[in-house]
């Protein structure tokens, strides 16, 4: 990360209430009393939006100036002297407040922004105590714009916060004005409701009570909440929110601001999955399955049934035998104390890359973070490249970031799977079946040699194949080898592709050979971590040299004896459901430690041990640009559950394993951090085996649905209940429904190896030839194999 | 000299006869005991005695869950749950007052935008086992609706006032 040079500002000298200071040219008045704490009032402005100056509550007192002027929109000027508490800066405040109170209704009691609210707030200093309006009040009709956001539109002030913000930072102008004067309202203007996946920081940004939290609503007052810092772990850009509690309940999530992650944003995934905390599905007592019964067990007996369990199959068949697989999203320590439990028990076998298919260029891969700029950098990026990467569902605030680069002039291309519907317009573009990605890399790295000169190395002639770069390629080569901030940032469709190493091969020499930095997006919330702590089959925490084992993929496809699930639904979260089922169930042993039980890990799992999710956990998470956070519980864990670390430091010590000791997660954390500040080396390369030809078959595309990331989301159903959700359909191309005389709403059966599964067939103008489009961590992905792999659709 | 003076006026008896005079004047006053429970002494408008909560003639309850009363509580007697009713209306899903808790100092009432929870002149209540201290939402209405003509009224006088 380089420091970036200290830009040369011109500063002009202005002063306000008599306080003299220096602030940059073109800023506006009330940016330059933001800074220095003196306070005005606003409704309209906000910081990260356009300036609308339409509410004038921030009207200010400026000398030579015929009348007050609207201190978001003066631009500062050289000598400027600003009086924010004359009497003509402060009549016109009130005369402003008293318009905006004209029409809004004064029943804050009933009003679920009350206590909360900016209009609230200022009318208290600004307001009349007696109303002098005794005509009627005007009446807004509500639109029902979805399952996560409340309107009540009869309080709206106009301010345009949420139409602003949902045309420049969502970038889904799903929000207009119409109508004029006293009859102007908020309405849907493109959709009947707001589908964008950041849509609930329009709550946050309306001063008054106008838009409000629906699945919240009436369900507390502000003043009743507790705030707690935590983070999201939905991705891997670790929002930080706070957590608002009450009675040890959380209530509802709020951003946090983090100028590095989230900025003041936060993805609707992670502000409304906590709903999935209440689920039946949690886990609430250790059990054990006896005769096929689930039966309770108490916290010892459920430690000493595990600890039997894994010591019978590490001194049966050997540690080998056994197989550690975590979540992607579980905290640093908990992978720390899980990789030191498994290779305690000589078992080399840990993954918690449980999406992804290809393993082959394991050695080489880095372990810590994804990401070789910060986050931030996307901000700056003149020319953006998305190899198989939906980034606004994969990770919405990268995919914000994207689009506020797009808006400042940069260039985005794609080589995606899926002409995804993106907040920002392509420059250049590449869409393929999965099947095919690789050999379009492949294309677009030999464009890019030719515009740089450089010459392929040897190691990646075997995947260059016959295709030759097209138009496209050459343009999106072009682009990578501008001017400027240039990145690859290669997405979760990439990362899980059946050939994603030959992906990462060709887009790291494509980021070498043009200077770019290759950023990835892998999946979970602290995948970051989990390669530093060394839960990975090849490295040990810090990169150390460890015994090499099975990577998930050979952990399924040749069954163990015993298998150890970390917070992991195994019908839902690994990418071939129905290896795994297979694996799983011929397993002699299988203990979960987790917080949700689907019906699947019933059906596996021996003993279930409750696992207390992020929000009532701790731990240490890291961003895939590598910054970390510690996260402190929220809220006491429900039921028996207990943190993961207290689980696994229990089970070691019950194990009479070395290094289980800890009293507290202070003592552990200092551990681990001095045990993965050291980064060992990687081997030096490894030769991958030859791309196999382009089959002509069909080819199944599954992605993760944005709300099915982890059992939280998929248990929370304000989320189920969006449009985001709907992930039951087969989509197909309209030539290959057409050849195949597949209509549009039809059922269809598709199946992968004995698996299948009939589902309605969706026609997408936006899919290639070649491609099926079946979403992973469905239902209907179940019964179904590899989420990147050969299917077959055949009518019925 | 003064100790002799002070003596001699002791032998007089005087503080004695000074207390049997009040008893005295007292014989001949009208009698103010009255006959608790037959007999009742007047109330303040403002009397405040248990709690209650209140409907509109409409037979709606009139609470809206705002819980500026709980919020407002110094004894922190009330505890309010609230949801959103099938009508879309805010309503509370739970309204208890703890009557050890509450040291009846009327700012709920006070606090109250509709004129819901309100301290009625009841005061002869009392309870067998602890439980009964909490006043339930359904207690409450009940107090009310029983005393709703008397509340009413009481709030009548006081109207002007307020």
């Amino acid at each position: 990360m380089s420091t970036q040079p200290e830009k040369m500002v011109e500063t002009v000298n202005i002063e306000v209430d008599g306080q003299a200071m220096e602030v940059p040219k073109n800023s506006m008045i009330i940016e330059a009393t933001d800074k220095a704490g003196i306070s005005i009032p606003r409704f309209c402005y906000h910081s990260k939006l356009s300036i609308a100056a339409n509410c004038r509550m921030c009207l200010v007192d400026v000398e030579k100036a015929p009348k007050p002027m609207p201190a978001c929109a003066t631009p500062v000027m050289d000598g400027m002297k600003i009086y924010t508490q004359s009497r003509r800066a402060i009549d016109a405040q009130h005369g402003v407040m008293e318009f905006l109170l004209i029409n809004h209704p004064l029943d804050c009691p009933i009003c679920d922004q009350g206590g909360e609210c900016e209009l609230q707030d200022l009318a208290m200093g600004y307001g009349r105590s007696v109303s002098r309006f005794s005509e009627r009040k005007r009446v807004v009709d509500d639109h029902d714009i979805g399952p996560l956001v409340q309107t009540d539109l009869t309080r709206c002030i106009q301010c345009t916060r949420c139409v602003r913000f949902l045309d420049e930072i969502a970038g889904t102008n799903e929000l207009g004005m119409f109508g004029r004067g006293d009859r102007s309202e908020i309405g849907t203007s493109l959709s009947q409701g707001i589908d964008s996946e950041l849509s609930g920081n329009v709550i946050d940004l309306c001063p008054v009570g106008a838009l409000t939290n629906k699945p919240f609503r009436f369900s507390a007052r502000p003043w009743e909440l507790m705030a707690r810092p935590s983070l999201a772990a939905h991705d891997g850009v670790g929002s930080s929110l706070w957590y608002h509690t009450r009675s040890q309940q959380v209530m509802r999530a709020v951003p946090r601001e983090n100028e590095s992650t989230n900025e003041t944003w936060l993805a609707d995934r992670d502000r409304y999955s906590h709903f999935g905390l209440a689920s039946e599905d949690r886990v609430l007592e250790p059990m054990i399955k006896l005769d096929g019964e689930w039966q309770t067990l108490s916290w010892d007996e459920g430690i000493r049934a595990a600890t039997k369990a894994l010591r019978t199959t590490v001194t049966e068949h050997g540690g080998s035998q056994l197989g550690v697989l975590m979540s992607a999203s579980a905290s640093t320590e908990e992978y720390f104390l899980a990789q030191r439990l498994a290779r305690g028990l000589d078992c080399p076998n840990i993954d918690h890359r449980l999406r992804e298919q290809d393993f082959s260029d394991d050695t080489v891969r880095h372990p810590g973070a994804a990401f070789q700029s910060p986050m931030a950098a996307i901000d700056e990026a003149n020319a953006i490249l998305l190899v198989g990467s939906n980034i606004r569902h994969e990770a919405p605030i990268l995919g914000q970031r994207v689009r506020k680069a797009w808006r400042a002039g940069a260039q985005v291309a794609a080589i995606n799977p899926v002409d995804w519907n993106f907040h920002f317009s392509l420059a250049g573009e590449v869409i393929a079946a999965p099947q095919h990605l690789p050999a379009e890399l492949a294309a677009l790295a030999k464009a890019v040699a030719a515009v740089t000169g450089k010459e392929i190395p040897e190691s990646l002639q075997s995947a260059l194949g016959e295709q030759q770069p097209g138009e496209a390629h050459e343009a999106i080569a072009a682009m990578l080898n501008g001017d400027g901030n240039r990145m690859l940032i290669l997405g979760q469709s990439a990362l899980a592709h059946s050939h994603a190493a030959w992906l990462r091969r060709l887009s790291a020499w494509i980021a070498e050979a043009t200077g770019a930095v290759l950023n990835m997006v892998p999946h979970g919330g602290n995948s970051t971590g989990a390669g530093m702590a060394g839960a990975l089959p090849y490295v040990g925490p810090g990169g150390s040299d460890v015994e090499h084992g099975n990577n998930v993929r050979d952990m399924l496809s040749e069954p163990l004896k015993g298998y150890l699930l970390w917070d992991i639904e195994p019908d839902f979260d690994l990418a071939n459901p129905a290896l795994s089922a297979q694996a799983l169930g011929a397993a002699e042993t299988v203990v979960a430690v987790a917080a949700f039980a689907s019906d699947g890990l019933k059906a596996n799992a021996d003993i279930i041990l409750p696992l207390a999710p992020l929000a009532e956990s701790e731990g240490l998470f890291y961003t895939v640009d590598g910054q970390s956070f510690a996260a402190k519980a929220a809220v006491r864990p429900a039921g028996q559950a207990r943190p993961g670390w207290k689980i696994l430091r229990r089970l070691g010590e019950a194990l009479e394993l070395d290094g289980f000791t800890q009293v507290d997660i202070t003592a552990l954390r200092d551990e681990m951090l001095a045990a993965i500040k050291a980064t060992g080396p990687l081997a030096e390369d490894v030769q991958l085996a030859a791309l196999p030809a382009n089959g002509s078959g069909l080819y199944r595309l599954g992605d993760v649905a944005m709300y099915a990331v982890d059992g939280l989301c998929r248990r929370s159903e304000y989320l189920q209940n969006t449009s985001h959700a709907e992930t039951d359909f087969v989509g197909l191309n309209a030539d290959d429904a057409g050849s195949r005389g597949l209509v549009d709403g039809r059922d269809v059966k598709i199946s992968q190896g004995a698996g299948s599964v009939t589902l309605p067939v969706r026609i997408f103008e936006e899919l290639p030839a070649g491609a099926v489009w079946v979403k992973s961590a469905t239902n209907a992905g179940i019964a179904l194999g590899d989420s990147f792999g050969p299917i077959s659709v055949e009518a019925v | 000299m003064k100790r002799i003076f002070e003596y001699l006026r002791s032998l007089m008896l005087l503080e004695l006869l000074k207390g049997l005079s009040l008893t005295m004047r007292h014989m001949f006053r009208p009698n103010i005991t009255i006959i608790y429970p037959e007999e009742k002494t007047p109330k303040s408008p403002r009397f405040r005695g248990l709690h209650a909560l209140r409907r509109y003639p409409n037979g709606e309850e009139r609470c809206i869950a705002c819980k500026l009363c709980e919020a407002v509580c110094p004894a922190l007697a009330i505890t309010i749950d609230s949801t959103q009713r099938e009508d879309g209306t805010r309503r509370t899903t739970r309204y208890d007052i703890d009557l050890f808790k509450c040291i009846y100092c009327g700012f709920c009432e006070e606090s109250c935008p509709v004129d819901s929870i309100v301290l009625t002149d009841f005061l002869e209540y009392h309870m067998e086992t602890r439980e009964e201290s909490i006043l339930t939402k359904d207690k409450l209405l009940a107090i009310g609706d029983r005393f709703e003509s008397k509340i009413a009224e009481a709030r009548k006088k006081d109207a002007a006032y307020r």
